[in-house]
């Protein structure tokens, strides 16, 4: 993991100094909340429904069992003992106190956290694929980019005050974990014919009002070029990005309108502007030092696929359930990785409560080399767990009920929190997935239907990535009553794909059901063992679409 | 007859709260001001208190009289008034 140094930990100190000065002059009255609001935002503190909400960074998902443990301390000190994990891998405090704000930043910066780079129109929190680091299938550790990117962009000067928010993905693998062709950049590792290792680099995706598939602008950009490049596409959006049209100010937008080629050539011209006349050169020593922060831990030898836990999945089915649905193949043998599920029938997507966080952490020191990450499905992962642990991992995961054999199926729902506690949302999301995730909680049935993702969004702003659920619900709010939009056949994954409205809103007393006569559809006209977009894809709307408002 | 109240987060802790006829601010809607005619009066006293730093963006809303008082007429303020429909995961913990 990336350690902070004198420099990073001298920032952070300054900083939370910075802001216990600023909140103490929004107290006194010294600061009107038209002065406050923008520096409060650079901290991550939001004013939501309820109260002040503080969005805390989780830099590329990755966390220590400490960092964890801090959190749940922070929740319980300063908070309602719970948080949310959200879908740009950061966890959210639902009950701040102003007053309070400047002592729980304090506690998050002594084990390396903060809140920066969360709120506001500059380059956010860099995501990077879950797995980061330990997948079987992964090319390079993209968190080394990430974590560069990270001491690049913060603070940076001349992009602190973007049109508009600028969110970037970083995936190490051909298989796409980060949604990367979703943000305004992602960033795909990839080799090129002489074998060297660099980025494909796509540009303008995103999702809210407007959704749309980031384009490849460049098939491989090599390692060392790859700030220089950045600064190119940061400097041709932020002086051609709307500024005059909130709803048109994101990249995405630029990217649309000029087209492909153009915004391809721009970032071109004014990439060999930036080189000319002298880009940022990465310091070898530099990249070395932080790459050495990403190197694999030392693996304590383990047995490959042990006889032991080949013995319990043949006596135990759910044991045998939960490893084929919640682990993932590791890159040092005898290995595994062990996703835990925070999506338990009936629970809102993505929330622990602190008690929860200290299992968990528990867990990471016991059997995952004291590291956690988190998924951008809104799941913890351990990464480094030993297989011949895996009966033990099991029995502590099923002890705090994140041991559900769902990941990736229709009850791992993605979901914003939704009017419950956004002041943007125009319905609740949270409910609905409660309800959907008791209406499938049967897992012989859930197993059935197979892998299938369906997002939740409170509003058209699409936090919880509807567009690219394979099933989406959109609330919408019609004279005062909530419904639901549904989309099928969007997907976050390589071929990324927009979902398509496949009819009228269902109202909130209907949408569960609708939901499942969607799903039943599936199950009923679907070819052995095709997945859910393929055979939507196949078979196209009509079907499902008589289907789902056959009843109503 | 439209009645109207005024709500606003507390400033020190950002909790939802509620013009009260004698010019406070309580966290129980039910002790609102409802009013049906002066509330832009009704609002611009709230405002006064914004710049006074004990709230912050007060606004109006729709209310009815209830028995115990007024109560939100708008579903996502009957959300705010009243909290997340929700059990709240860390329910229980210390």
């Amino acid at each position: 993991m990336y350690r902070y140094d004198d420099f990073d930990r001298a920032f952070l100190e300054e900083r939370v100094a910075q802001f216990r000065d600023q909140v103490s002059r929004r107290l006194s009255g010294e600061l009107s909340e038209d002065e406050f609001k923008p520096l409060r935002l650079m901290n991550g503190l939001y004013l939501q429904l309820h109260a002040y909400m503080l969005r805390i960074a989780v830099p590329y998902g990755t966390l220590s069992s400490a960092q964890m443990r801090r959190l749940a301390e922070v929740a319980r000190r300063f908070d309602r003992g719970y948080g949310h994990f959200t879908t740009r891998q950061n966890i959210q405090l639902n009950w701040i106190r102003l007053e309070d704000a400047p002592d729980a930043i304090a506690a998050l910066a002594e084990v390396d956290m903060h809140a920066i780079q969360t709120s506001g129109n500059c380059i956010r929190n860099v995501t990077a694929d879950q797995y980061a680091g330990v997948a079987a299938d992964e090319i390079e550790d993209p968190r080394v980019w990430a974590e560069i990117i990270r001491q690049w962009s913060t603070l940076h000067p001349e992009f602190t005050f973007l049109p508009r928010k600028f969110k970037i993905a970083v995936t190490g693998a051909e298989l796409d974990r980060a949604a990367i062709r979703v943000h305004d950049i992602g960033l795909r590792m990839r080799r090129d014919a002489a074998g060297a290792v660099g980025f494909e680099v796509v540009v303008g995706g995103g999702l809210g009002r407007t959704p749309l598939v980031g384009k490849t602008i460049r098939e491989f950009l090599p390692k060392a070029q790859l700030l220089a490049y950045l600064e190119a596409v940061l400097r041709v959006y932020n002086a051609l990005g709307r500024r005059d049209n909130i709803y048109k100010a994101r990249i995405k937008i630029l990217v649309h309108d000029v087209g492909v080629e153009t915004m391809r050539a721009m970032v071109e011209e004014e990439f060999a502007a930036v080189r000319t006349e002298g880009a940022i050169a990465l310091d070898p020593d530099l990249v070395a030092t932080i790459t050495g922060h990403f190197a694999p831990p030392a693996y304590p030898p383990a047995p490959e696929a042990p006889a032991e836990v080949a013995v319990l999945e043949g006596v135990d089915r759910a044991f045998a359930r939960w490893r084929r649905t919640n682990t993932a193949p590791h890159r040092e043998p005898g290995y595994v990785i062990v996703n835990l599920s925070l999506k338990p029938a009936g629970r809102p997507p993505g929330d622990a409560t602190s008690a929860e966080m200290e299992a968990v952490a528990d867990m990471a020191d016991r059997f995952s080399l004291g590291e956690i990450r988190v998924a951008h499905e809104q799941n913890l992962v351990l990464p480094h767990v030993r297989q011949a642990d895996l009966p033990g991992v099991w029995e502590a995961a099923k002890a705090i009920g994140f041991a559900t054999p769902n990941i990736g199926y229709l009850t791992d729902i993605i979901a914003c929190p939704g009017m419950d506690y956004c002041a943007l949302a125009t319905a609740r999301s949270i409910p609905v997935a409660q309800r959907i995730s008791e209406r499938f909680r049967d897992l012989d049935r859930l197993h059935d239907i197979g892998g299938l993702r369906l997002n939740i969004s409170g509003c058209i702003n699409a936090c919880g990535h509807h567009h690219v659920g394979h099933i989406g619900l959109l609330g919408v709010d019609k004279n005062g009553e909530e419904f639901y939009q549904i989309t099928v056949g969007g997907s976050a994954e390589e071929e990324t794909a927009i979902g398509r409205i496949i009819g009228p809103a269902v109202s909130s007393a209907d949408v569960v059901d609708a939901v499942e006569r969607l799903v039943e559809a599936y199950v009923d006209l679907r070819r052995p063992g095709e997945p859910f977009l393929d055979a939507w894809r196949r078979i196209g709307p009509v079907p499902f679409k008589e289907r789902v408002y056959a009843a109503g | 007859m439209t009645l109207q109240a005024v709500t606003a987060n507390r400033l020190a802790d950002g909790a939802v709260v509620f013009r009260t006829p004698a010019g406070a601010w309580s966290t129980d809607v039910a002790a609102a001001a409802a009013v049906a005619t002066g509330e832009a009066e009704l609002l611009k006293a709230a405002e006064a208190d914004a710049a006074r730093q004990i709230v912050v963006g007060p606004y109006l809303i729709a209310v009815a009289a209830g028995a115990a008082g007024p109560v939100p007429t708008v579903h996502r303020e009957r959300i705010r008034a009243y909290g997340p429909s929700i059990g709240l995961p860390g329910a229980g913990e210390g």
